[in-house]
Parts: C-alpha cells; structure tokens; sequence
C-alpha cells in the first residue's frame, strides 16, 4: 500500500464516530486516485477497508462504477482475499493461521479452541463486537507455529488450552504490543 | 515466420502465433476445455498439456507461443498422461451424472473422457458445491456441473460487455457466477444465453419448456400454434447431422406438423409486419423533426432483440426513447394470432396457444413480460429454442432427415425475404430500407439484389449512408436527405457505439442493434458450438432463403396487407398501438 495514502483511522476503532460524509468523501477520494491505474484495484479496495472498517456494499458498487469494471468482477476480488471482508468487524480481529506449518502443529486445534471459546464461527463476530473470528493463510511465521493474529499482533506458538488467557491478556493489555511474551 | 515441428512434421507459422494455432495449422487437434475464437488464451483448463523439446514441465499449448525451430510432441504418452489426469481430476469434482444431464448428447467433458481413454474415476474427494440457479425465466445454472474453464466469464464481460459472471472466491471452493454468489434473478444479466452457448458442459442451459408444450399440445381444449424464427432454418438442420449452413424449412414445417402443433407458422410473417409498424414509425420521426420541427428522439434503434432491450434498461436507460416502440416479431405474432386469427377461427384468445421456436433464450424473459397480455392473456405461452425443438422431434421419434419438405400454414406463414434476413446482422436494416426507400420513392432500393453490403458480415459496427431522390409528393421532405444507419452485434460493440454517441452526439438516423454475435442465427439458443465459420454459414444459408423467395420485400406480402384491411386498418393505428407497440422502462438490480 503507498505510504502517501495512510489509511483514515478505521470507523470501528477510532474515538469518535466518523460522519458518512467523510467516509464518501474519502472513497471519492480513492477512486479518482486509483481508477486508472493498472492494478489500482486492490490498493483502492484495502484503503476502503482501512476507511470504513470493512467493504459495504454501497461502498464495493461505488467503486465498481468508477473503475468500470463489472460488480461481479469487484466481488471476485474481494472473496478471493481472506483479508477482505464485507461484514463489520469487532475491536479485536482474530485470524487463526492455517497455513502448512501452522496446520501440522495444530492450528485446527486451536480454531476449534478458538472458536468454542468466543462462541462464534469463523466469519462472524461476538454480540459484544469485540472479536471477529478468521482464519488466515499463513502470516510469515512459521517458524513459531501455530499463530495467530489479533489485530497487528502476532502471537506464538498459541496452546489451545490456552486461549482464554491469551483473550484477557489482549483485553487487558488494550492492544500493547505483544509479540514477545510467551504464552 | 517461424519454423515449428508439430510431430515430427515441419511447419512455417507467423510470429505470434501459439502452439495450438500452429498444431490446427498442421491438421492437429489439441483439446480444449477454455479455449475460445478471437480471445486471449487463459490457460484455464490446463486440457491443452504438450510436451515441448528442451522444456522440463509440459507447456499449455493455446497460451504458449511459439519459437523458433520448436519442437512439439501434442500427443506422445507423456502429454495424454497428464491431459487424462486433468480430466480425471476436473471429473473428481464434478457432480454430473451423465445421463440425466441436458448436455449428454454434446457434453465436451465427456467426448474428452472419452477421447483421452479415462476408464476409471481414479480420485475421489469432495464434490463442487450444488446449487441450482434457476432464478430467471431464461436459464439454469447448475454449480455442480461447472468446471471453472470461464468461458463465460469470457463471453459475459468481453464479447457482451454485460460481465455478469464472474469467479467468486478462491481454490476449490471457487464458484463462477454474480457477484457474491447472488443468483442471475438478482444482477442486471440481460438473459441472451451467449454463456449457455459457449459451455462445454450442463452448467448453463435453458430453462426448459418442452414438458409444458407436450402437455398443451395433448390438451384437447388447446389449440396450439408455433411460430418459428427466421434464424431457426438456417442452424436446426446442425442438430441432425446436417452441415452448418444447411436450410431445413421444409422439413422443419413438417417435423411440427408430426409433432402436433394445430398451426405451423412462422414468426417471418410478423417480422413483415415489423417493417411496416418499424418503416412508418421511422418516417414519422423523421417527418416530426424535418417538417414539424418537434423534438423526436434520433436515431431510432431497433427493437426486435430482448437482450438489447434488457441492456438498454439496465444500462442506458437515457436511450430508451430511442427505440423504436414496436414489439418485437415474437410478440406481435402472439398478439396478432390471439385477436386476429383467434376470431377468423372462432376462438377465444385463452383457447389457444402460441409457442415459439427461438434461437434466444432472453425470448423466453420477454413473453413473460407483463406488458405482453395485449390479447387480454398472455400472448405467447412457450418459448422454445432451437436445441429444445431438436429435443421434442427426437422426443417424438421423428426421422428428421427423411421428411418430406412441407409448407408453412396459411395465413400467419406467409412472408417474403424481408423476412429471412431478420436472422443475421444488417438484416432488419436491410429489410426496412427495402421498404422505406420504396414507400418514399416509389422505386425500387437501387442496390444490387437489393443487398446493402456496406451492412452484411461479421464486423461489430457497419455504417451505410443512402442519399434520398425522386421523392413522392407526400415525401418531399426528405428530397436530397442523406439517410445514415448504422448497424451493430453483440453487445459490446453495442456499448462502444452507445458510448461514442454518448461523447460526440449522434450521428444516424437508424440504428440495428442485436444482442448476439452475428444476429440471430449466434443466438443463445442455437445448437452449440457456432464460431465465425458456423455464423458465417449460416447468414450464407439466410441470403440463400431470402434470394430464393418471388416475393422480397415486406410491403409485398398479400397476407399483411389483408391483415390491415380486414383488421389492423393502417400502421400506426389505433390497433396497431394497442397490440403490436410496447414501452421500456429503467431497470436496476434487486
């Protein structure tokens, strides 16, 4: 992503509500930079995510409109990356790793962990809005497998039986960095 | 030129050119599942593996180009190994049972499977997600059955220009289709069936409406009558054995009479009608803006193609008061045979009814329209394509090949050749200028044969300009008036001639436009496989029709004018605008 579009703060995470204005206003904004240039899709489709905290549908058609590419064409994209996402997420994004080497070291274990102790599935998001629940395609990490990802935050070498410690360490923590603690 | 070896024999091919055109060039054929004509290669289907000399893995032939002095094996034991695996694997998946499947007789899995010697199923795992999307009145998707090759994808976005399909997700659990996986029912797709066309196997088809036809035609208070599309003699012959380009009308009359229809007639008769309804309309806004000086919407676009209509709606909505209001040939035929031919046999209109033999399957969106119960109920009852009347004449155990060749009934059968090249692009253009020209001059349109050449073939966008003389005295007006017209197939050029009118203004007075490549005879509901060279035949066949006919021109058919003196009165009219006119209104997306 180019530096000289750092993303608006993300709806659901900044202080104050961001007035839909702004938000349409920063989308106009995306697609008069990107319309134009090859492969300006999916940078213009990850600014949109950081603007309004996922891709609304409004949103998606508005820039299939702009880049005149077919609404279809927009939605493949989107669905064939797991980091995009057309629901609203909670505070806290959990991407469970089942990339190779997290898969063989027990990452179903610890989504299925994961998703017993937030009681929701993968793709959906607590009634608190506070954790959505996702699974990722390797981080770059497995060399500490199996991991997950919350947030910017990678944690190592996740112990299923464990999860609920990491969740309240995450809460308590309110996002601080914690990459180097061991679980 | 580059020197290739395809198996051992040595062939010269132009710079650019890919393995499989060079392997067709030497009288090889390599199969191809995502292969299409006058499209880039996508490597999709992985089907076309050869073995290339000096390279380590094989090469997929239709997206690699060839070098020079290259050596190609396309069929050694290595190269048909990994062909069959891939069948074998695209079969892993695929969750068709053959003989319940519309495409069992020209399935090109199958013939693959086949050709490839796969005598086992020897990969078994999770079958592709079932889901039948059955959403619109025209076509049946069935996931089941895809496999992935996005021929059309191809065709949807890039030769129509609508891009309805699209893969959605990613590894296995990709599925081609709307946006999101929402079924066609709820995305702007226009229903031409151009993707039913090009699938190699039972994902896309028609949504049937033999069974219904049978049951009306066993019903003894029905009386049924067909009409048939000038485009379905020139291709229906393909379904039978018959070389592309073959003309069947005789059999065909007779193949319905056997299969049980009350009234064979043929929409021909209505597409005369058309020129009439269509070349008045056409004078009237040229009158309104020369002489009335009135604001009238130019040019005029045809409107006998129900996709064109669907994309104009969804699309360029700004344009609809630009086509002509007319209804298409379809749909005055119902209108016409459920009032006017109805009393001549002393029927009520609910007493009969109208199916049509179409070579489209948006026909099948447009008779169920609401604005089309001019009869009081609905005017045509049944649309069948062309692939599924092959089905009903199988169905029915008829020896197609061996029939006597019959004629159409009388009244509603009758028509010139006006009428045939409604089949093929430039057509309806044609027709209508051999009639306008004639009503305002009084002579004959002074070209040779009465083609308009300018107009014929196969390029996307044809313009032909028509200097007008020797006016009758009514006519004056468009004494020394350049006449321009313009002429387009397949939506996408459409969408490039609508967007240059949109930046520069217009530029005709008359505008053709069909849905699918090649006019009718490309139509979605044509027997599989048209290219060029098949569409090519086919308007061969069309101009042959047309040529061969006494009588050439619209205004010339006897039972047209009866129809006006005995009930219709004048084109125009008051009859006219209550049955054989129609409106359009903006469409979006549920």
């Amino acid at each position: 992503m180019p530096k000289k579009n750092a993303p608006a703060p993300c709806a659901c995470q900044a202080g104050e509500p961001v007035s839909k204005a702004t938000l349409d206003a920063r989308l106009d904004e995306v697609i008069a930079e990107y319309k134009d240039k090859p492969g300006g899709l999916i940078p213009a489709l990850q600014l949109t995510q950081a603007t309004f905290g996922y891709l609304p549908e409004p949103a998606l058609k508005k820039i299939s409109a702009g880049f005149g590419m077919p609404y279809s064409e927009v939605a493949g994209v989107v669905s064939f990356y797991s980091f995009f996402t057309t629901h609203p997420r909670g505070k806290y994004l959990v991407r469970v790793c089942m990339g190779t080497a997290c898969y063989v070291r027990g990452g179903k274990d610890v989504l299925e962990a994961m998703k017993k102790k937030l009681a929701i599935d993968v793709g959906q998001t607590t009634g608190d809005r506070l954790f959505s629940l996702e699974v990722g395609r390797c981080f770059g990490a497995c060399g500490m497998a199996p991991v997950v990802m919350i947030n910017e935050t990678v944690h190592q070498r996740v112990k299923p039986a464990r999860i609920g410690d990491l969740l309240n360490r995450v809460l308590a923590a309110d996002e601080k960095p914690a990459t180097q603690e061991r679980p | 030129m580059l020197n290739v070896t395809i198996n051992s024999r040595k062939i010269s091919v132009p710079e650019g050119s890919t393995i499989l055109g060079a392997a067709r060039q030497a009288g090889v054929s390599i199969p191809t599942l995502c292969h299409m004509e006058h499209r880039e290669p996508i490597g999709a289907c992985r089907v076309c593996l050869v073995e290339v000399e000096g390279a380590r893995t094989l090469a997929a032939s239709c997206s690699t180009p060839v070098t020079d002095n290259m050596v190609v094996q396309t069929h050694s034991v290595r190269a048909r190994a990994a062909r069959r695996q891939v069948v074998e694997l695209l079969l892993s998946e695929h969750d068709g049972y053959c003989p319940t499947c519309d495409r069992n007789r020209n399935c090109e899995l199958r013939a693959l499977a086949d050709e490839l010697g796969v005598a086992r199923l020897p990969f078994e795992g999770q079958k592709a997600s079932h889901h039948i999307d059955a959403s619109t009145p025209a076509l049946v998707r069935d996931n089941s059955k895809c496999v992935k090759c996005r021929r059309c994808v191809t065709v949807c976005a890039e030769v129509q220009g609508v891009g309805a399909l699209f893969p959605q997700g990613r590894g296995f659990a990709t599925v081609i289709g709307p946006a999101f996986t929402q079924d066609l029912g709820g995305v702007a797709c226009v229903q031409c069936g151009q993707c039913a066309a090009v699938c190699p196997v039972g994902a896309i088809s028609e949504k049937s409406h033999v069974e219904a036809v049978w049951k009306a035609i066993e019903n003894p208070a029905k009386t049924v009558l067909v009409q048939t599309a000038p485009a379905i003699r020139a291709a229906l012959g393909e379904e039978f054995g018959y070389e592309p380009g073959t003309r069947v009308t005789g059999k065909m009359a007779a193949a319905l009479r056997r299969i049980g229809f009350d009234g064979v007639f043929d929409t021909n008769f209505t597409a005369d009608l058309t020129i009439i309804e269509e070349g008045t309309e056409l004078l009237t806004r040229l009158k309104k803006a020369l002489v009335d000086k009135e604001k009238v919407a130019l040019p005029m676009f045809t409107s006998c193609s129900p996709g064109w209509i669907n994309f104009a709606e969804y699309y360029y909505p700004q344009f609809l008061p630009n086509l002509s209001t007319c209804k298409s040939p379809q749909q005055m035929f119902g209108a016409v045979a459920k009032t006017y031919y109805a009393q001549k046999i002393g029927k009520k209109p609910g007493e009969l009814v109208v199916v049509s033999v179409m070579p489209c399957t948006a026909k099948k969106f447009e008779a169920q329209r609401p604005e089309m119960n001019s009869s009081g109920v609905q005017d045509v009852d049944y649309v069948l394509t062309t692939r599924e009347l092959a089905r009903m004449i199988r169905e029915a155990g008829i020896d197609f090949t061996s029939l006597p060749d019959e004629e159409m009934d009388a009244p509603l059968g009758l028509s010139s050749g006006a009428a045939d090249i409604f089949a093929n692009t430039g057509g309806v253009m044609e027709a209508a200028l051999r009639t306008a020209y004639e009503i305002v001059t009084g002579r004959e349109l002074p070209v040779t044969n009465l083609h308009v050449t300018a107009i014929a073939g196969l390029q996307g966008i044809k313009e032909a300009a028509l200097t007008i003389t020797g006016t009758k005295p009514d006519w004056r007006f468009l004494e020394g008036v350049e006449l321009k017209v313009a002429v387009s197939h397949g939506l996408g050029n459409t969408r490039r001639l609508l967007e240059h009118m949109k930046a520069n203004g217009p530029s005709h007075h008359f505008i053709e436009v069909m849905t699918c490549p090649g006019g009718c005879i490309g139509g979605g509901g044509q027997p599989r496989f048209t290219d060029d060279s098949v569409r090519l035949k086919r308007i061969g066949a069309i101009y042959a029709e047309d040529e061969g006919k006494p009588m050439r021109k619209s205004h010339e058919n006897p039972a047209v004018k009866t129809l006006y003196d005995e009930f219709l009165k004048k084109p125009l009219g008051e009859k006219s605008h209550h049955l054989l006119h129609t409106h359009y209104h903006e469409k979006k997306p549920h």
